[in-house]
């Protein structure tokens, strides 16, 4: 299979759609004739034609309203923003146009759009370019949320929001662009080169929206986490000696429950990490759904390991990221509980 | 309403005034240069966003502005910040994200503020300040202070649908703010060409009454006049004007910016032709209001300000791990 890293991956998602079906646009700032800030696009545009793969003006609200219209009338638009810190002019639009068509006309129009932006923080973009929104998103109901963590996922989990009736948020971790990132960023820059899920298969395939996936099997502890948080987890447990069951979630909304559920009951600990701040964010909603699941399975409280809540700092980033030492006292604490 | 403007006679100037534009122009390219070397270095971290090539834009505004006057722009803002009066040590500092920066490393290239020096930042959301920049005149109006406010953003902002909610707000209530579109040509790698349907950027104001003009922005004194009429008119209690200044940056968008969509002629025609500082020092030259000696103590005197700024930055401690917490919100007394 060829090795692929991320952003080749979502480029090859949308290139494998746009050869299989018409109806499917790539757009966005800088997206056609520049390839995309991160190179996600780049080469489209030569391949498919200026009328499939086109540069915006800077407009994030008319891309995903515009987008909006093309879907509900036969399109499957595939709308890039820059950043997702770019994603709120959008906002209205996302909230109450594409996730609401459906419902508002009794299932007569849908919204099959997909809208990719990178998220998350490491590399110093400071409040405007570090973001992880993803709980503003899953907070709305008739839209659904995903964020893979590695090439495999990407592409699958891209090809399968293109081909879904309704509107997918694609949240791509820029951190893991090139390569899995455990959360020191002072060690070399791993590729995805010579990974296991940086092996991306030719072609078509599909990672179902709503499947999580077990990024390793263990007792001790279940770790829910997604997009760049799955490494940091992973490169932690095995440095604690921790037998960890560790879920990506990869789709948030809709969520595996059953996955979890299963693990919790398992394991008897939970512990929850992302990057966006801690308060009202989708670990809280983990949280609240796991106690309601598994509450007398449960050995010790559930712990969230998240970014703090303050705007993300440009020096001060690795401060904020919750990395290795937050995790690891995270864990230790749940096991010794 | 939006109208090109006749050409007409040589704007007026003296050896004190065009000196001082030539000195600001020159911090401002030097400094730049610096923060391009250290970011090379990897000094500077993230985004870092050049003014080189525009410097007469930021300066000929500055020069028309009286104090009290505010200025507000998006992220190529260490120049507006040098035009303000600001700390070349605090900017460089906070590029290099040390204690001493001007947001103590919280904000980075894209983020600082003064409000001793009325700068109200630096803001990373493109268009996002152009709103802001409305509200701040509405408040001088409101509070009757005889302020104006610049707003400056990019022809790739004036693609913004909250640009044009403001453009009607600001008419409708007559604002003292100026809008000043620094069309440099490009918005990261998009021409204006290949992203407005309208290229003329100066007329966007015309469906809102809104008089615009375009300015040669590589000629400090032309930026200057036009931006002394704009000032006024929006003093004057007329409102709003917008001035799209034709300019052009050497450097990439970014420093990340392999600068495909446009040919390497482009640049060093423009740069050969039309440098804002090297007009102004042939003015200078050719007037005789100054001498290669005195022009090459000059440049030598700003480098050193801007080595001092460099050092500066680098010598600056990291910001303590607590600062991470402060200023989210007012600390909760009690």
């Amino acid at each position: 299979m060829p090795e692929m890293n991320m952003i080749e991956a979502i480029r090859d998602a949308m290139d494998v759609k746009m050869s299989q079906d018409p109806d499917v646009l790539v757009f966005g700032e800088d997206v056609g004739y520049f390839g995309g800030v991160f190179r996600a696009t780049a080469g489209l545009q030569e391949k498919h034609g200026l009328h499939r793969c086109f540069d915006t003006p800077i407009s994030e609200g008319g891309i995903v309203g515009i987008a909006i219209g093309m879907a509900a009338n036969g399109l499957r638009p595939v709308a890039e923003i820059q950043f997702a810190d770019y994603i709120y002019p959008a906002y209205d639009q996302i909230a109450s146009e594409a996730a609401r068509l459906r419902y508002r006309s009794n299932g007569d129009f849908t919204a099959p759009l997909t809208i990719r932006t990178p998220v998350g923080g490491g590399i110093y973009g400071g409040t405007t370019h570090s973001q992880s929104p993803e709980a503003l998103f899953t907070h709305i109901a008739g839209l659904k949320t995903v964020i893979p963590s590695n090439p495999y996922d990407a592409k699958g989990l891209l090809i399968a929001a293109i081909e879904d009736n309704d509107p997918v948020l694609f949240l791509e971790p820029k951190r893991l662009y090139n390569g899995p990132f455990d959360g020191d960023p002072h060690a070399p820059a791993k590729a995805w080169r010579g990974h296991k899920l940086g092996d991306v298969p030719a072609g078509h395939y599909r990672v179902e929206i709503g499947e999580a996936r077990k990024l390793q099997k263990g007792v001790d502890v279940t770790v829910l986490a997604y997009g760049t948080m799955v490494w940091v987890a992973q490169k932690v447990a095995q440095d604690l000696g921790i037998d960890a069951d560790i879920i990506d979630l990869r789709s948030l909304l809709p969520l595996d429950i059953e996955m979890i559920e299963k693990s919790v009951n398992k394991t008897g600990r939970c512990v929850i990490l992302h990057e966006a701040t801690r308060t009202s964010g989708f670990g809280a909603e983990l949280a609240a759904q796991v106690q309601e699941r598994c509450f007398y399975a449960l050995e010790a409280p559930i712990l969230r390991v998240t970014g703090w809540d303050t705007p993300y700092p440009h020096a001060q980033e690795w401060a904020y990221f919750p990395g290795p030492k937050r995790v690891g006292n995270a864990l230790r604490t749940v096991m010794e509980a | 309403m939006a109208k090109k403007p006749s050409k007409k006679s040589e704007p007026k100037t003296d050896k004190d005034e065009l000196l001082s534009y030539y000195r600001e122009m020159l911090l401002i390219r030097r400094f730049e240069e610096k923060a391009g070397q250290l970011y090379g270095m990897g000094q500077i971290a993230g985004f870092c966003h050049l003014y080189i090539g525009q410097e007469a834009v930021v300066t000929g505004c500055r020069a028309a502005m009286k104090d009290g006057d505010q200025m507000i722009t998006g992220y190529r803002d260490h120049a507006h910040m040098l035009a303000c009066g600001m700390e070349s040590r605090g900017i460089m500092a906070e590029l290099t994200g040390r204690s001493g920066g001007l947001s103590r490393g919280k904000g980075g290239s894209m983020h600082m503020f003064s409000t001793e020096k009325h700068f109200y930042g630096g803001h990373g959301i493109v268009g996002a300040q152009v709103p802001l920049g409305a509200g701040l005149g509405f408040a001088n109006k409101y509070l009757g202070n005889g302020s104006v406010s610049l707003a400056f953003f990019g022809d790739g902002a004036s693609n913004q649908g909250q640009v044009y909610e403001t453009f009607n707000m600001a008419k409708l209530w007559d604002l003292p703010v100026v809008f000043i579109i620094e069309n440099n040509q490009y918005a990261m790698g998009t021409s204006v060409e290949r992203s407005s349907a309208e290229t003329e950027l100066y007329k966007r104001g015309s469906s809102f009454e809104i008089e615009g003009i375009q300015v040669d922005g590589m000629n400090v004194l032309e930026v200057r006049d036009a931006a002394a009429k704009a000032i006024k008119h929006a003093r004057d209690g007329k409102g709003p004007m917008i001035l799209e200044m034709k300019t052009y940056r050497y450097r990439g968008h970014s420093m990340s910016d392999p600068a495909k969509y446009r040919s390497r002629d482009e640049v060093t025609k423009t740069r050969s032709e039309r440098d804002p500082i090297d007009a102004v020092r042939h003015q200078l030259l050719d007037k005789g209001w100054a001498d290669e000696a005195d022009l090459k103590a000059l440049d030598k005197e700003i480098k050193e300000i801007v080595k001092d700024a460099a050092d500066f930055s680098l010598e600056s401690p990291e910001p303590d791990p607590s600062e991470l917490w402060t200023d989210v919100l007012l600390p909760v007394e009690g």
